[in-house]
């Protein structure tokens, strides 16, 4: 019955409490290693610095790296844009930057901020943004 | 990120063997839940093939790109649904560069376009870039992205349908109900008050309570 099995519930509640208020510092955490930002930046600049990373290999690592809750930093997407020169695929290049448009989401000043620090790359690699070519409307 | 390093530091260094082969990368985004984009039409695709697969090979279905046609005549088995065992295309939001190009067959321009890409970016013009990109990929992320205008179709459905359960309503008021009760008529009911009056019905707090038999009007 409903009440019964409340009332049993309760009861391991109020017995296991005693544990639980025990010294608050001890926090049941994973006690893993957490990687840090810089780590996972330089762990994907150098993913997609690999001389010879083929077509799968950057669609992959581009697909995976859009799937994190995050915006990637300029010089992760410098190593991608440029991974995309060496296979000589212009308009993922271009489709990576529509990417971030997207995944900033809400917050506005992402791309034009992405875009300001990727200008050097973006001019010497020749990459056109989706708003000089006019795609970024419909 | 919780990624570990062991994957991605294997991933850099050799192509992981997958499930299917290492050569086709068969993307199991199309298992997830849908995202903004969702089309009918590559649901229908996939479960034409399903359905198809049930039905005997005689009353098969042909869908063509330009929508969506259900032709139960097939002409001699000729079935057309997605081969799922190659990599396919997809505009998705959450993933930038689809398994293969949305343009498989290239036409000789296409094709020069291509070698002209292997040379250095800034000497292509901007359709040229343009051209590049619509080889590669059918949909921007603007056209994906942009409002459908379902909401009309939805709201129109619903007033439609609510409009119609109102005929229906009608149609039962006229030829479902039984005869109006003659009960219900104001005379009557003037009757049977009086006669509920005459009765003395709940004299004490109730009904009659309420009556002034001397003035003959209500308290």
């Amino acid at each position: 019955m409903i009440s019964a099995a409340v009332l049993r519930g309760i009861g391991t509640l109020t017995r296991t409490r005693a544990a639980f208020t025990a010294p608050l510092a001890v926090r049941c955490y994973s006690h893993a290693k957490v990687e840090t930002d810089e780590e996972f930046d330089s762990r994907w600049v150098t993913y997609f610095s690999k001389p010879d990373l083929d077509a799968w290999e950057l669609r992959k690592g581009m697909n995976t790296l859009i799937g994190y809750d995050l915006v990637p930093e300029p010089k992760i997407l410098d190593s991608a844009l440029r991974a995309c020169r060496r296979l000589d695929d212009l308009a993922s290049a271009i489709r990576i930057l529509e990417a971030i448009k997207d995944k900033s989401g809400p917050h506005k000043e992402i791309y034009p901020y992405v875009i300001q620090e990727l200008g050097p790359t973006l001019q010497e690699l020749g990459i056109s943004t989706p708003e000089e070519l006019g795609i970024d409307k419909v | 990120m919780v990624v570990s390093n062991v994957y991605l530091h294997s991933l850099s260094q050799f192509k992981i063997p997958t499930k299917a082969n290492t050569s086709h990368y068969l993307s199991l985004s199309f298992l997830s839940p849908p995202t903004p984009v969702f089309s009918w039409k590559a649901m229908l695709h996939l479960t034409a093939g399903r359905v198809a697969g049930l039905l005997s090979r005689r009353g098969v279905a042909a869908f063509s790109s330009s929508g969506v046609k259900m032709a139960s005549h097939g002409h001699g088995g000729v079935t057309e649904q997605t081969d799922m065992s190659v990599p396919l295309y997809w505009d998705r939001l959450d993933t930038p560069l689809p398994d293969r190009p949305y343009k498989d067959t290239l036409s000789a321009a296409d094709k020069s376009l291509k070698q002209k890409e292997k040379g250095p970016w800034n000497s292509l013009s901007k359709e040229e870039k343009l051209a590049l990109y619509r080889i590669m990929f059918n949909e921007t992320y603007a056209e994906m992205k942009k409002p459908t205008g379902e909401w009309k179709t939805v709201f129109g459905g619903i007033f439609f349908f609510i409009g119609f359960t109102g005929l229906v309503v009608l149609w039962q008021r006229y030829y479902v109900y039984p005869p109006h009760p003659p009960t219900l008529d104001d005379e009557w009911q003037a009757m049977q008050v009086k006669r509920m009056l005459d009765m003395r019905v709940n004299p004490v707090e109730g009904f009659s309570a309420k009556w002034d038999y001397e003035k003959g009007q209500w308290k």
